[in-house]
């Protein structure tokens, strides 16, 4: 049994929760290929080569792949789709933008998201804001999945992987990238870093926010992340949602500074190990959640909590 | 120009649901059920298309049992012109809501198909990709920002590192983010209206498309609740206990 695992990148560095998807496929078991799809990204395939656990990296350049374009990926994919019983890509926005274009034209169903692997075939993955677990059998011939990375640990190092060349598959032509604004942040990337703050409407405004949390986040080597109404009101851009339909996270400790605790934001976070919230309200839903729980105005508690981690 | 919006019937987003006794499913016999919050976004945002004079026709289209009848007359109220339910008992999933999507597809002729990035209830996000797939179409996704000029779409997309901005030729697929628009509430007067609309009930089989289900649930369960928490009294305590957590 062969798995195809498709390597996140940005052409110079392999994305981490390409490492955690490689773990997901070791679970199902099997020889585990890894394909690199870019222009330019040789290097890439040079660090995929040495996760421990990848038998083969399959290597695909082409001036239209230097942007990764759903269209033009899932055509690649699909021409070597025969040779795997699964192909695996991590849920994150590109995983989920590409893999239901590459099921449906192999005419299967796709898995989202699972979050464990209970045989080959058989995977549970949450529904309904993680408020379900859901255990499905899939009754196709190869198995398409996204995986969530919060429950698969990052594979390590020490693999040595051959590199092979594919051929690229004609461009489609369907779709070009004008722009891409990304966030520059020397914080840690907010769905794999192991202490997390985020933000919520309490903070009122987009300088409170940065004023209040970036000092903090300094002290605790912390990324940032914020509800949807703080994202809705313009405090942070929408790479800082987490939640249902953010981003997932899990880490050692996360701090909500007062978020609510709405099902949708517990989504993105309920698996944290250590859950902190500082809220006004002793009666808000967080505080079901919270391991310790702070009632307070967090306008006094956390710059005082800043001060108090000297 | 025509677009086509397509519209789930889910569990309203502010009810729990509850899993049955027997751990086969979720029970949804008596919830509160409403339009997938991300398919009014898209709804909004075809009328709005229309309001600028650049679409002629908003068809919303549902796929499921006969109550998303009331969906697709909200869809209306909200300023859809006509409404298609693909009527069936069976339990749908993505793939064989993207080949009825394309069944209809084919007849209408629409220029922009719009879905919401995700149901709410099944958190699948895949059901605007497949269609795109399978009309051989670009498709953007979770846009934040969409124009359209003759023949093109340029829209921005909540990716995971910031945003970025495509330029697609139509016909096409766009899926919707939270960001897209905010949605008007139907007036009473529209909800008068919308029920004086078009609404074309077609199955299944008569589009020729076959939906039964590619994944067995074997069962559902509850994720294991987290021990309930204590509060701490202040700054201080929170500190010692966060170090005796070893998360400090
Ligand atoms: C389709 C859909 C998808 C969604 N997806 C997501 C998602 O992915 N992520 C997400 O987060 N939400 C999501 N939501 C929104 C969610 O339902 C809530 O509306 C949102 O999480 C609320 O954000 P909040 O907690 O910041 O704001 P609020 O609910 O307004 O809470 C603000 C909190 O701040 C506290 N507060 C105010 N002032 C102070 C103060 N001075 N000191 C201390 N505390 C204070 C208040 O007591 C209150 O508890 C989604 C909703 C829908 C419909
Ligand atoms: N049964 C359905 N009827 C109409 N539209 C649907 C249906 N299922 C999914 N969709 C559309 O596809 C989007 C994504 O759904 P999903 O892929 O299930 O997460 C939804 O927001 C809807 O726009």
């Amino acid at each position: 049994m062969n798995l195809l695992v498709i390597a996140e990148h940005d052409n110079i560095v392999l994305k981490t929760a390409t490492l955690n998807t490689v773990t997901a496929a070791e679970r199902i078991g099997g020889t585990v290929h890894l394909l690199i799809a870019g222009q330019g990204c040789a290097a890439v395939a040079e660090q995929a080569a040495k996760i421990a656990g990848v038998a083969k990296v399959l290597l695909a350049e082409a001036p239209h792949y230097a942007d990764q374009s759903p269209e033009n990926i899932a055509a690649l994919i699909v021409a070597h789709a025969a040779a795997y019983s699964h192909i695996l890509a991590p849920a994150t926005t590109a995983g989920k933008n590409l893999m239901p274009r590459i099921a449906a034209l192999l005419d299967v169903a796709q898995i989202s998201e699972i979050v464990a692997v209970d045989t080959p075939d058989t995977f549970v993955r949450p529904i309904y804001a993680g408020n379900v677990l859901a255990t499905v059998q899939s009754m196709d011939t190869v198995k398409v999945i996204t995986v969530r990375s919060t429950a698969f640990a990052p594979a390590g190092e020490g693999g040595t992987a051959g590199i092979e060349n594919i051929v690229a598959a004609p461009d489609q032509g369907l779709s070009k990238v004008v722009s891409r604004e990304l966030s520059q942040s020397a914080r840690p990337e907010l769905a794999a870093a192991k202490v997390v703050i985020s933000g919520g409407r309490g903070l009122g405004s987009g300088e409170s926010f940065h004023a209040l949390l970036e000092p903090l986040a300094d002290k605790l080597g912390a990324a940032l992340g914020a509800s949807r109404a703080a994202v809705d009101a313009g405090y942070v851009s929408n790479d800082f949602q987490v939640g249902q339909t953010g981003k997932i996270v899990a880490p050692q400790l996360y701090i909500a500074v007062g978020i609510s605790g709405a099902i949708q934001h517990l989504a993105g976070m309920k698996e944290s190990q250590v859950i902190v919230a500082i809220n006004k309200d002793a009666d808000a839903p967080i505080f079901q959640v919270a391991d310790y729980g702070l009632v307070g105005d967090l306008f006094e508690v956390v710059p005082a909590l800043t001060a108090a981690l000297g | 120009m025509k677009i086509l919006v397509s519209v789930k019937r889910v569990v309203d987003y502010n009810v729990k649901v509850r899993i049955k006794a027997d751990g086969t499913g979720v029970d949804i016999a008596n919830a509160k059920m409403s339009m997938n919050p991300f398919d009014e976004i898209a709804v909004e945002e075809a009328v709005r298309l229309k309001e600028a004079g650049i679409a002629s026709e908003v068809i919303a289209v549902s796929a499921g049992v006969a109550n998303c009848q009331e969906t697709l007359r909200t869809a209306m109220a909200l300023g859809a012109d006509r409404a298609i339910l693909i009527e069936t008992d069976v339990e749908l999933q993505p793939l064989a809501v993207a080949k009825l999507l394309k069944a209809v597809c084919d007849k209408e002729k629409p220029q922009i198909v719009l879905c919401g990035k995700q149901a709410i209830d099944d958190d699948a996000n895949q059901t605007g990709q497949m269609l795109a797939a399978l009309m051989n179409w670009p498709q953007a996704t979770f846009a934040s920002n969409l124009r359209v000029s003759d023949g093109h779409a340029t829209v921005t997309r909540e990716i995971d590192g910031g945003h970025e901005t495509v330029e697609i030729s139509l016909p096409a697929v766009v899926t919707t983010d939270l960001r897209l628009n905010e949605p008007r509430y139907s007036t009473l007067p529209n909800i008068m209206k919308a029920k004086k609309k078009p609404l074309d009930i077609v199955t299944p089989d008569a589009l020729g498309v076959e939906v039964t289900p590619r994944l067995h649930t074997l069962k559902v369960a509850e994720p294991p609740k987290r021990a309930a928490g204590i509060k701490v009294a202040d700054v201080a305590e929170l500190l010692s206990r966060l170090k005796q957590e070893g998360v400090l």
